[in-house]
């Protein structure tokens, strides 16, 4: 693998409460990878997301981002590198109009009016929702709001685009267009899902995690082959691998 | 649907009500500031037992909701739904002030309920005037124009956030209320469960609280918002702000509703 875009090493972190929701997780991702994240219910999916981007602090082990580590001095490069798409696009969404959502990264990274403008056209182009730029985010449907989130984090020029359950809760008509949108763009992808068919559509490498560790990582055919290590981690075959009875 | 569900929907409504084209939402935002606060001042400003010049202050809401193309009937529910402020506040003055101040019909009335009533009348004309303020230009507006107007940043931003995460506190009740709702079979809350009920909500609504800031933060948030609305001001704003201006000063030193009173008595003598 050349220079790792994203490398983790034995992060480790617990919540308040005491729940242990990560534990030494450690792996590299490197540059054009697109790779899936799976586990069940609780296995520490989005607690990981979260620490790739500082928004969390590990209790042990680092994370480097083109070998940056992820510490106070270095959050806002980090932040602009990594672009992270949340798993509910109502927590994302706040300004009053759709194409003032998609300045908000922009203008916080202190550009020129002009290069947010164009910037913010080219991300509504990307995701094909150019026309709803004058909407309000909250009026908008629920595959609508999706690819808005996805612009205003692509308006950043990320070099790494993280997405936290992206086809949750969407039709199958804009769940198929995410598919399509996310097989067009060229970044270095990390995805969280339970959406298995995705997977499969989408990356060529898949962590499982289990209880707050990485139980796997492989191709997804290994992976969607091990039955015994899909039953372990709450999972089951894409269902377009499995065959009917 | 529950009543809480209908309140947040008038609530949309005002925000879908700003971004409509209409003659007052051209103006520049400043400018509604400027002339609704003008307005506040002149009402706040009349003897405690002035009734009947403030009658012809109305003109101004009425006016301005004619401009902003919106129904009386949205506003005189939401201001309904903002009195018992003013009613906790005059309540106890018929009370306190028992001195008979003039007589209607031979009934003398006392000091007090002419005070309570100005209150009221007082309350009814400003909350009116600040919803259709609200309603004709949007709380993102109205905080662009407040900052060009020299109100810190820190004050602007506050604001736009506590309209962002009511309405997020409120999505959240509704859905608790109506999930109450479907399974009550028709009973009230009983009281013992209002508390608990709170609790949670106070709870979730930290919580989703929470993850719209790691939102914000994961895309660069600093403390501070550097979204800006361009603002121009035209001859039409002067123009506005002027008539305005000559209204609230007439109203203050004539008394307008003697004068038309005396008119009418004169005419039908």
């Amino acid at each position: 693998m050349s220079q790792p875009v994203v490398a983790l090493r034995g992060l480790s972190y617990a919540y308040p409460d005491g729940q242990q929701a990560l534990r030494g997780v450690s792996f590299a991702i490197g540059a054009g990878e697109s790779v899936g994240l799976i586990g069940s219910n609780g296995a520490g999916k989005s607690t990981l997301l979260l620490h790739l981007n500082g928004v969390l602090k590990p209790a042990a082990g680092e994370v480097l981002i083109h070998d940056l580590p992820v510490m106070a001095a270095n959050l806002a490069e980090v932040r602009q590198r990594v672009g992270l798409v949340f798993q509910d696009p109502d927590d994302q969404l706040f300004m009053p109009t759709v194409q003032d959502d998609v300045a908000f990264g922009p203008l916080n990274m202190g550009l020129p009016l002009d290069d947010v403008q164009a910037r913010v056209a080219q991300a509504l182009a990307t995701v094909g929702v150019s026309h709803l730029a004058a909407r309000a985010p909250y009026r908008l449907s629920g595959g609508e709001k999706r690819l808005v989130a996805i612009a205003g984090v692509l308006a950043m020029s990320p070099s790494i685009l993280v997405l936290d359950e992206p086809s949750a809760g969407l039709d199958p008509a804009a769940r198929r267009r995410l598919i399509q949108l996310l097989s067009g763009i060229k970044h270095t992808r990390l995805i969280a899902t339970h959406d298995l068919d995705l997977v499969l559509d989408l990356c060529t490498r898949v962590l499982v995690m289990r209880e707050g560790a990485i139980a796997a990582d492989a191709s997804p055919e290994v992976i969607f082959a091990d039955a015994e290590l899909l039953a372990r981690c709450h999972l089951e075959m894409p269902l377009s691998l499995q065959r009917r009875t | 649907m529950s009543r809480l569900h209908a309140a947040l929907q008038d609530f949309d409504a005002l925000d879908a009500l700003a971004a409509r084209p209409t003659a007052l939402s051209r103006l520049d935002p400043r400018v509604k500031i400027l002339a609704t606060l003008g307005f506040i001042l002149t009402v706040v400003s009349f003897d405690r037992y002035t009734v009947a010049a403030l009658l012809p202050l109305a003109l101004f809401p009425l006016l301005m909701a004619a401009l902003g193309d919106m129904t009386l009937r949205s506003i005189g529910r939401t201001v309904l739904l903002a009195s018992p402020f003013a009613v906790m506040v005059g309540m106890f003055n018929p009370w306190l002030d028992q001195r008979p101040l003039l007589s209607l019909l031979g009934y003398p009335i006392t000091g007090g309920w002419v005070s309570f009533t100005s209150i009221l009348i007082r309350f009814g004309l400003t909350v009116a005037a600040g919803l259709v303020l609200v309603a004709s230009t949007g709380l993102p507006q109205i905080c662009a124009g407040l900052e060009r107007l020299g109100v810190p940043q820190v004050f602007t931003t506050q604001l736009l956030l506590l309209h962002r995460y009511a309405l997020v506190l409120a999505h959240e009740a509704s859905r608790m209320s109506l999930a109450h709702e479907l399974r009550a079979n028709g009973k009230a809350m009983p009281l013992a469960v209002y508390g608990p009920l709170l609790g949670h909500l106070l709870l979730r609504a930290l919580q989703r609280a929470q993850r719209i800031h790691q939102a914000m933060l994961s895309r660069g948030f600093d403390g501070q918002l550097r979204h800006r609305p361009s603002l121009r001001w035209q001859r039409a704003d002067t123009l506005f702000l002027a008539l305005c201006g000559m209204g609230f000063a007439l109203a203050r030193q004539v008394d307008l509703a003697h004068l038309m009173g005396q008119l009418v008595l004169g005419w039908l003598r």
